[in-house]
Order: structure tokens, then C-alpha cells, then sequence
């Protein structure tokens, strides 16, 4: 894990119209750690992964990507930083089988616009190899016929596919059982061992305190706190969540676990 | 299959039951042109052995001319419904293709030599078909409202058009219906086609193994290789009959559109775009996929194979008049596509079903129609096929939803 940040974000304000939805807010996440994003509905979480994604443009503040200031103005952008979102709602092609989804709008082809199918199939089967998904039967089954752990391992999977940085995954386990919900976490863990930044919004303290390195709090559109997972428990996070005082700290903070209580 | 990787090349064939596959595959909601092959041999060895005639090389030219016409139209169909879509307009933009055709082949009035002629109603065609979707795509009106007027539109325009009756006097583009191909020519295509499927197939396979990728089903594999050189050949050895007397350039037209829009659906990043947009615009939209463009190819496609359809079905009368691309055209074009297993939802649905679908209606038309029936009892059977090709439809769209959980 290195320490200089792989996203940086500082000082982000985003309105819509006269609703403030985020106010003067920062966050980092790190090669190779796995940071969670909380914070109770309406605190702003979703939105600050928009700003990052290139859906809405920031108010104000400056987001760095691997130490260089960037700006992103479309998801496209954002893919080419090498920053992949998994969504809630997955944003998967039920007719289309595991490979092509995994290369849904980046198809393998000769320059004649014909499919290049064989090394397609090749890397997808070696992508789920390397992150262990070994419940899907068939790669070349449509993802209607899968489970939902499994449709997520597909989105997860599509995004270390494309040696992305960072993946940002939103409420990847807000529809799934205990099993599928232990199957995706694993995936998550694995994806931090490979060296990448994982950005987790979640609604479940369970899923976090299994998974993530640090977490940051927003509340009402401010940072409410940021701690290391092994310094903290479940209460004072959720303390911080509904009653956490707002925590402005100049540059971006290491653990500040104490001014939020 | 997930345990193949690394040992894939060296398990060359893995063998998957076929009983097991084909209750996968119904399973998972993917009946695709099954039912109706099984539908089109009853039907035809029901008529050949009650309707006089009805089995006579004569006749089988007589079908496939019958619904070359339609059968182009409704390959366009097929990437209208493959993206969710319905295009209500298809008919009459075929007779608006017709129209130009006649109109600039007159030879008392514009007489254009025949290629321009065909070119202009195809491009007219095209063109309006880029139109329809252009609204649908960039100002998301819906499809049915859009077509539906055009329903209206080009049946004015072709009215507007017409003095009445135009005879088509140029003989090339009568040939679009008419020309029959000689024996040896006939037996080349079958040649041709065989050669050109063999290998593609045996390609795409090898191909496959050599990235390390087994060949998934060897015995559907070897069955398709065998069996479609087999009916082109069977086909041409029919049409080279006395009686029929060739291979219908109409066929040739089918055959041909057939390969190339199924390499295009399958084979091409644009068609594997079209199914995902029909699968899931949004998520598409969200690959980088560029939906309004999609949407607006699709549409010309089928304006295009309208202007296609709309030449062949005025060379077959070799005239056009008021009643051009009425009828029951759109109903038997759409229900072709419907009927051969294309997904009204959306996302599923081959090149191929338009060709069975086509083929079965007017099989049964043909054959009722030999046997002496009205043409309501024809209608009646036609809807009630189309109706049970739906009902079959959404209740593999359900069993799949449920294969899912």
C-alpha cells in the first residue's frame, strides 16, 4: 500500500439549485486499500461518486488521479483515468452472455468491425480465474440464467478486465443473501490484494468492517470522520453517521477519529 | 467450463450432452426458430400428401417467389424488434420504393437506365427509414407513434405518386422477381453457399482451439455442416426440375441478404450493439455504447430492406399500382419475424427466424389456398400461429426469468 493517494479529492461543493449536496468535502482512497464511503441517505455519497464518475460537474474543488490534477467531464473520461463504477442496479445485458457483457462497448475486432471472439473468451475465463469466481458455470451463458452474486462477480470482474485503478462499487451488496454477499466481499478483498483503489459505498457496517481499510463519514454533504478500520468500532461509526459533527480538517487528514466524538 | 483454462488445448472436443443443452436452452428462455421448423415440416408433409399440386417443384418456386418480397422486408423487421423497437412503416415505404422505380424507368417520361432506377428507390427508402429514427432516437418520440404515421404518410405519398397503374417495362427489373438462373448456375450457388458455410463454421472452430477454447457442441457442429449444404443443394435440385425450371433470382436475393445481415448481427461490433441496446439500453448507454446511433441504423436498415422488398414485389407483378405495400403486408412481415422467434421484447431473435417465418406463412397460404379455402379461414389460421408463436415467447421469457433466481 503506498500512502500518496490514487484519488484525491478536495474541497468538492456540488448544488442542485438551492439543496447543497456536498459542502467543502475531501476524500482519498489508496492503491491497494479498500475505502469505505457511509453515511446515512442524503449524506451525499452518491452524488461525490458522480462528481468522481464525470456525471455531474463539481461547484468547486480539484480531484487528483495518480498525483496529476485531472478534470473529468464525462464517464467516458473516467474509464480512460481507469476508473471503472459498478452500479447498483449492475448495468448488465441479460441476453448477452458473461464474455460479452465483460467487453460490452470495448469489443475485441479486426479493423473491418468484425468480432474477434476466441481472445475475448480466452481473457475473460483467465480474468474470473485470477479473481477466484469459479461458480459460473458457462462463460457463454446469457447473465439472465445467473444468480445475483454472480451477476455482480461479472460487473467486479469487468472492471479489473479493463486494469482499471480504481473501482468504485455502489451498494454491491444491498440485493444479495449471505452467501452471494460473502462471495462478493471476498471478490472486493481480492481486488485491494491485486494493488487496486476499492471506493465502497455501503449501507451495511457488517460488509465494512469486513472488508474495508479506512472509512469516511459524510453526513448532510460534510466529511463527519475518517478512521482506520482496526481503530474503531461499529458504534462510534454509526455515531458519527447520525450525530457526527462536521470535520473540516486542513489537507486531507490521517485518522481524526477523535474530533467526531 | 470454468475449470477448462488451462487444459483446454489439450481436451480438444468436451462433449455437453445434447438433451441436456436443449433444456438449458428452453430453460433459459432461448427457444429461438425450433418450434417453427418443426411447425413448417408438419405443415408441409400434411399439404403434400392432401393438397394436389401442392408438392410439385412448380409450387415450391412459386412459394419462394411468393415471399421473397416479404422475407426482405422483414429481415429489417427482425433489427427493428432485436433493439425493442416496431417500425409499423415498413409496407408502404416498400411501395414508396416501388413507386420510384416504376416512375423513373418509364420510358416515356424519365427512363433512367435500370441500376439508377433500383438505386434511387433503394436509397429513398434508406432514407426514410434514417428519418423515422432520427425522431425516435434524438427526440424519443416512441417507435409505434412514429411508424404508425408513417403508416399513414407513405400510403399518401404513394397515392400522391402513382397516375394510377404503372407497367414496368424494363426487363432487368422485372428480373428481380422473374429471372430464373440455368441448371449449372444453380448447382454453382449451392456450391458456393456450401463452400462459403463449411468453412466459416469449420474457421470460427478452429479459431476457437486455438486460443485454447474447446469446441462446445461437436455434434450440433457437424449436423450444421452436413445439413445446410445439404438443403441448398436438395433446393436447387427441386427448383432445376421441368416444371420450375431454375433457381429464382428472388432466392438468390434471400440467401444472400440472409448471410450477410447474420454475419452483421453476429459476427460485427455494430450487431453485437444492436442486441445490447435491446437487452439493456441503459447499461449499454453506460458501456459507451452510442444509442441514438444505433437506433438510427437500425431504422435505415430497415428502410433499406423495405426499398429491397418493395422492388422485388413490384418486378413479381411487374407493374405498380395503388394497392402497392397494402394488403396484408405489414401484418405477414412482421408476423414472419414474430412467428420465426424474434423476441417482441427485445434482445433476442436471429436473421434467420425472418427466412421460417416467411417460409411458414406463406406455405400455409399457399397450400390452403390450393385446397380451396376462403381467404378469412387463411387469415384465421395465420393469426392463430402468430398468436401461439407469442404466447410462446412470453412463456420462455418467464421460465428464464425464473432460471435466473
Amino acid at each position: 500500500m503506498t500512502d500518496t493517494p490514487l484519488l484525491e479529492l478536495r474541497g468538492v461543493t456540488k448544488s442542485f439549485g438551492s439543496v447543497q449536496a456536498l459542502a467543502d468535502v475531501d476524500f482519498e482512497v489508496r492503491s491497494g486499500e479498500v475505502m469505505a464511503l457511509v453515511g446515512d441517505n442524503g449524506a451525499g455519497k452518491s452524488t461525490l461518486i458522480k462528481c468522481v464518475a464525470g456525471i455531474y460537474p463539481m461547484d468547486a474543488g480539484e480531484m487528483t488521479f495518480g498525483g496529476q490534477r485531472v478534470h473529468v467531464g464525462s464517464p467516458k473520461e473516467a474509464a480512460k483515468l481507469g476508473i471503472e463504477i459498478v452500479y447498483q442496479d449492475l448495468a448488465l445485458c441479460d441476453n448477452l452472455d458473461v464474455v460479452q457483457n465483460m467487453y460490452l462497448g470495448r469489443e475485441a475486432r479486426n479493423p473491418f468491425f468484425v468480432l474477434r471472439e476466441p481472445p475475448m473468451e480466452a481473457k475473460t475465463r483467465e480474468t474470473l480465474q485470477s479473481l477466484r469466481v469459479t461458480t459460473i458455470g458457462s462463460i457463454r451463458q446469457p447473465v439472465a440464467t445467473l444468480s445475483g452474486g454472480q451477476r455482480q462477480s461479472v460487473a467486479v470482474a469487468r472492471a479489473v478486465l479493463w486494469n482499471s485503478k480504481l473501482v468504485i462499487l455502489d451498494e454491491p451488496t444491498a440485493a444479495l443473501g449471505v452467501a452471494q454477499t460473502e462471495q462478493v466481499l471476498e471478490l472486493v478483498r481480492r481486488l485491494a490484494e491485486q494493488g487496486l483503489g476499492v471506493a465502497l459505498i455501503s449501507h451495511n457496517l457488517h460488509d465494512i468492517f469486513e472488508t474495508a481499510t479506512r472509512i469516511t463519514v459524510l453526513r448532510l454533504g460534510r466529511n463527519a470522520g475518517l478512521f482506520e478500520r482496526a481503530a474503531v468500532t461499529q458504534e462510534e461509526v454509526v455515531h458519527a453517521i447520525t450525530a457526527g459533527k462536521p470535520t473540516k480538517v486542513s489537507g486531507i487528514p490521517g485518522t481524526v477519529k477523535e474530533a467526531t466524538l | 467450463m470454468s475449470a477448462a483454462g488451462a487444459t483446454a488445448q489439450t481436451e480438444v472436443v468436451k462433449l455437453e450432452p445434447l438433451s441436456q443443452r436443449i433444456t438449458a436452452n428452453i430453460r433459459s428462455g432461448n427457444l429461438g426458430s425450433a418450434p417453427v421448423v418443426v411447425a413448417l415440416a408438419i405443415v408441409v408433409v400434411t399439404f403434400a400428401f392432401t393438397a394436389q399440386n401442392f408438392w410439385s417443384p412448380a409450387n415450391f418456386q412459386n412459394i419462394i417467389t411468393t415471399m421473397a418480397g416479404p422475407c426482405l422486408i422483414a429481415y429489417g423487421v427482425v433489427f427493428v424488434l432485436l433493439i425493442g423497437e416496431i417500425d409499423l412503416s415498413v409496407a408502404f415505404v416498400s411501395g414508396v420504393a416501388g413507386v420510384v422505380v416504376a416512375q423513373l424507368q418509364r420510358p416515356d417520361a424519365a427512363n433512367l437506365p435500370w441500376w439508377i432506377c433500383v438505386l434511387a428507390a433503394l436509397a429513398v427508402a434508406a432514407a426514410i427509414g434514417a428519418f423515422q429514427g432520427s425522431i425516435i432516437a434524438l427526440v424519443g418520440v416512441p417507435s409505434f407513434v412514429v411508424t404508425l404515421a408513417g403508416n399513414y404518410i407513405w400510403n399518401g405519398v404513394i397515392f400522391k405518386g402513382l397516375p394510377g397503374v404503372i407497367t414496368i417495362q424494363s426487363n432487368q427489373i422485372n428480373n428481380f422477381s422473374n429471372y430464373l438462373f440455368g441448371t449449372t448456375a444453380g448447382w454453382i450457388m449451392a456450391a458456393v453457399v456450401s463452400v462459403l458455410y463449411v468453412v466459416l463454421m469449420l474457421w470460427g472452430a478452429l479459431s476457437g482451439l486455438h486460443h485454447g477454447i474447446a469446441v462446445r457442441e461437436p455434434i450440433i457442429l457437424v449436423s450444421k455442416v452436413i445439413l445446410v449444404p445439404a438443403i441448398a443443394f436438395v433446393t436447387v435440385w427441386i427448383l432445376n426440375k421441368p416444371g420450375s425450371g431454375g433457381v429464382p433470382l428472388g432466392l438468390l436475393l434471400m440467401v444472400g441478404s440472409l448471410l450477410i445481415w447474420t454475419f452483421v448481427a453476429k459476427r460485427t461490433t455494430f450487431g453485437r450493439h444492436v442486441y445490447a441496446v435491446g437487452g439493456n439500453a441503459e447499461a449499454a448507454r453506460r458501456a459507451g455504447i452510442n444509442v441514438a446511433r444505433i437506433r438510427i441504423l437500425v431504422f435505415t436498415i430497415a428502410g433499406a430492406m423495405s426499398g429491397l422488398g418493395g422492388i422485388v414485389l413490384a418486378a413479381r407483378l411487374q407493374s405498380v399500382d395503388l394497392n402497392a405495400g397494402g394488403g396484408t403486408l405489414l401484418l405477414d412481415v412482421i408476423s414472419a419475424a414474430v412467428i420465426g422467434g424474434t423476441s417482441l421484447f427485445g434482445g433476442r431473435g436471429e436473421v434467420r427466424n425472418a427466412l421460417v417465418g416467411a417460409a411458414l406463412i406463406y406455405t400455409i397460404q399457399s397450400g390452403m389456398f390450393i385446397k380451396g379455402y376462403a381467404t378469412g379461414v387463411i387469415f384465421i389460421v395465420t393469426g392463430v400461429i402468430l398468436l401461439l408463436a407469442v404466447t410462446l415467447d412470453t412463456i420462455s421469457r418467464r421460465l428464464q426469468v425464473r432460471s435466473g433466481r
